[in-house]
């Protein structure tokens, strides 16, 4: 990418929203002339509201947005891996039929992957899809669904097949989440939030049309939107800032980006807050503490140590290094660091860990810390599962046996 | 800040460590540690003569090649890995450098071409018997009448001390105490006066002496009674570079024991295979690289001249110590009985860790250090 064409791209974007940038339409409005010229999502596909441009483009287009505090499409929640499984996998018709609403906001999405009965084992869906000859119909429950209490589509996983291996038995279909067969329940955790749901599905119907690549592809595809997930989580981070503007189509946004970021709220809990250790720890005076001292340096030194490391990984990845073990292990760090500092946080409160709410310190925030921990080790690939991966991969260790690789309606599996 | 080594830097340790590959098998390691001195004369001229690793750190202006403790701690590591037998730690990390900080100008023009050539084998004597690194504990007096100083009293841990040609020595001035009065001197190996005795250790390939000096003459090292911050530096700079040496021992241990789980058959398959094996390997993996991360970062913050040297010196040194015990410790337990043998060479590296974690301060001394230092933050 010389620098003539990124000279050449930013001036382009930037003449068209001096024509165009209007903070006066509504959010739907602006987002429809996004989607239509181009410039929303510009690394997409020329014939799909792109512009075919590399993706280290972007940050030199967003610098223009941002000049002229233009907003930019609809970003947050799981909408944005609907749109890049939809873009390698789907159809035009669903690129044509989706895609749109997905850029200007309207639509929101939600995941049906995870089930009851297959937590870290999701190739172990059992939510059936049965084709009645004219229609799909789904039966099952999936669970761990952000946002499935206002969506409007979901990516569902379903099996379809059940006399091959689990992996090669399973379809990837859009639900209409709006439909009387779909009922969602909202799951209270036990830090007292509720930011996922439970999904009974009963008879619900997906027409054919909207089966996702082809039958029995939905491992494939669900890959697809888990690799998304990643890529979208530091995105994510970037979105929360608020731009802080007065006018109608801010406060759009910002109510937008709310909705969707509202589950997410005590996630800096759930990573343990070391940033609050050493300050707490010299307002409560359990700094002069020798023990205190010990842990809360065991605490800095390890998520000092896992910064480095991720740094590590970034600085070879620049250098165009093959990957070392280094980038493989920064979930299992921040399960690590979490846990050291959820204790630190206690040893710091003393009796203080006692209580919560507004009896609690800090208002309560660190009681959350403490009830929210336990969650990062669980979510988004256990630790022992992450412990699997860096064996098997990093350290080149055999896989254990497995009981699973037959027909999958002879597989063991949970009763529900 | 540097996170990554240089194409130069890939280049230099892989010549680093095919010679120590060679140099320095277990055949080697097992018949040095059960000599007196404790290396071989021969390996350390060859890797004076055709590696140069004496002169890494010490400037051009005094014979040296010039590099920094990235470079020197890419040599630890794999002297680490090795675990070669020789006088390196002491004479390049602990007497080079401390003679860098603290040394005239004409001392370390007299001084540190020698110990860059390696010509003369140098050490650092800091800890007595009460085994404690700071200044406070320093107790050997330096005794002066007029310009002569004559040192009484005894160190203890002196690595390589009974082979050393020069010793460098920490004294306080007589009457002063905590960190006043911190002064270095350097006397010849065979000084009048001087009595040394090898001590029985733990870990046989890290040769350690008592040092007893009975009115041993001595010159003094810059200035007599301002060693104090010469001291901790030396310090700092020592615990970074060890912390490199760990994490290439610890890194050897990792590979071999993990090497060593994809063989081994038990209930009719390779013992890898069970995540209980599995899921050590993969915290053993972690604790390593998070260690190396500290340990780089420290080494890579001392050549930027970041004012965080301190903090980074005992974060590196915790978090070395306690990866290269625990991953020791594991790769025993996962190599079973046969790991707990004498022929087996885990416990070769096993014993490193145990001497490295106290050398220069536990673990827990470095952390509580480390707090004292923190301040603001990193």
């Amino acid at each position: 990418m010389s620098n003539l064409t990124v000279n050449a791209v930013k001036e382009e974007v930037r003449a068209w929203l001096q024509e165009n940038w209007d903070a006066g339409l509504s959010l739907v409005e602006w987002r429809n002339k996004l989607a239509d010229s181009g410039w929303g999502v510009p690394d997409w596909p020329g014939q799909w509201y792109g512009r075919d441009l590399p993706v280290a483009m972007l940050p030199e287009i967003e610098e223009e947005f941002a000049e002229v505090n233009a907003v930019g499409v609809a970003r947050s929640g799981i909408r944005m891996l609907a749109a890049a499984t939809i873009l390698e996998h789907g159809n035009d018709l669903h690129k044509k039929e989706f895609l749109r609403r997905i850029l200007t906001g309207e639509d929101t999405w939600c995941q049906l992957f995870s089930e009851p009965g297959s937590g870290s084992d999701l190739a172990g869906a059992t939510t059936r899809a049965d084709f009645d000859g004219e229609n799909w119909i789904v039966n099952g429950q999936k669970l761990w669904t952000t946002s499935a209490h206002h969506a409007d589509y979901g990516l569902l996983l379903a099996r379809t097949d059940w006399d091959v291996p689990k992996h090669q038995g399973l379809t990837y279909f859009i639900l209409d989440m709006t439909q009387p067969g779909v009922d969602v329940h909202q799951v209270k955790q036990m830090n007292g939030h509720a930011s996922f749901n439970q999904v009974f599905i009963t008879d619900a119907t997906v027409a054919p049309q909207y089966r996702v690549d082809e039958e029995g592809a939905g491992w494939r595809v669900a890959m697809t939107t888990l690799a998304h997930e990643r890529r979208n989580a530091d995105g994510m981070n970037r979105l929360n800032r608020d731009s802080g503007l007065p006018g109608a189509i801010y406060e759009e946004e910002r109510k937008e980006v709310a909705t969707v970021m509202e589950p997410y709220k005590w996630y800096p809990q759930r990573a343990g807050r070391v940033d609050l250790v050493m300050q707490r720890a010299k307002q409560t005076g359990r700094i002069e503490n020798a023990s205190v001292r010990q842990e809360i340096a065991k605490l800095l030194i390890m998520s000092k140590s896992a910064e480095w490391t991720a740094r590590r990984a970034r600085a070879a990845q620049e250098l165009g290094m093959p990957q070392g073990p280094e980038g493989s292990l920064g979930k299992l760090a921040a399960s690590n660091v979490a846990k050291q500092a959820s204790g630190v946080h206690t040893l710091i409160s003393g009796a203080d860990a006692l209580l919560t709410g507004s009896d609690g310190a800090m208002d309560g925030l660190i009681a959350e810390v403490l009830v929210s921990v336990p969650a990062v080790s669980i979510a988004g690939g256990t630790d022992e599962i992450q412990r699997n991966i860096i064996a098997e991969r990093v350290l080149g260790m055999e896989k254990e046996p497995r009981f699973d690789s037959g027909p999958f309606k002879d597989v063991p599996r949970n009763v529900v | 800040m540097q996170f990554a080594f240089t194409e130069e830097q890939h280049q230099f340790k892989d010549v680093v460590k095919r010679f120590l590959r060679e140099k320095s098998p277990t055949t080697e390691v097992r018949r040095l540690m059960e000599t007196d001195d404790g290396f071989d004369p021969v390996v350390w001229k060859q890797l004076s003569d055709e590696l140069a690793l004496p002169s890494l750190i010490v400037p051009e202006n005094y014979g040296g090649a010039g590099f920094g403790f990235v470079e020197l701690s890419i040599v630890m590591e794999e002297m680490g890995h090795s675990l070669l037998c020789a006088p390196y730690f002491s004479s390049v990390v602990l007497a080079a450098n401390a003679i860098l900080n603290v040394g005239t100008e004409k001392q370390k023009l007299d001084l540190l071409p020698q110990i860059a050539s390696g010509s003369i084998r140098a050490t650092l004597a800091v800890t007595e018997s009460s085994g404690r690194w700071n200044a406070a504990a320093v107790e050997l007096v330096a005794e002066t009448d007029g310009d002569e100083f004559t040192l009484q009293g005894e160190k203890c841990f002196v690595v390589d001390g009974h082979t050393a040609g020069k010793i460098v020595v920490v004294a306080r001035l007589e009457g002063s105490e905590g960190d006043d009065g911190i002064s270095f001197f350097v006397v010849d190996g065979d000084a009048p006066g001087l009595t040394k005795s090898l001590l029985k250790t733990v870990d046989p390939t890290r040769k350690l002496a008592r040092l007893e000096f009975n009115s041993v003459q001595a010159e003094p090292l810059g200035e007599p009674g301002a060693g104090m911050g010469a001291l901790t530096k030396t310090l700092d700079q020592a615990a970074i570079a060890l912390s490199n040496e760990m994490i290439g021992g610890a890194q050897y241990l990792m590979d071999s024991t993990v090497e060593y789980s994809k063989v081994r058959m038990q209930f009719g398959r390779v013992i890898g295979s069970f995540q209980a094996i599995k899921h050590r390997c993969a915290d053993m993996l972690l604790l390593l690289e998070l260690a190396k991360s500290a340990a780089y970062r420290a080494a890579a913050a001392l050549d930027e001249g970041d004012e965080s040297v301190p903090v980074l010196a005992n974060m590196a040194k915790s978090a070395a110590s306690d990866a290269y015990i625990q991953i020791a410790a594991d790769s025993i337990q996962i190599h079973g009985g046969i790991g707990f043998t004498w022929d087996q060479d885990t416990h070769l590296w096993f014993k490193r860790a145990k001497s490295s974690e106290v050398f220069l301060g536990d673990p827990a001394y470095h952390r509580e250090l480390m707090m004292q230092r923190w301040g603001e933050g990193i």
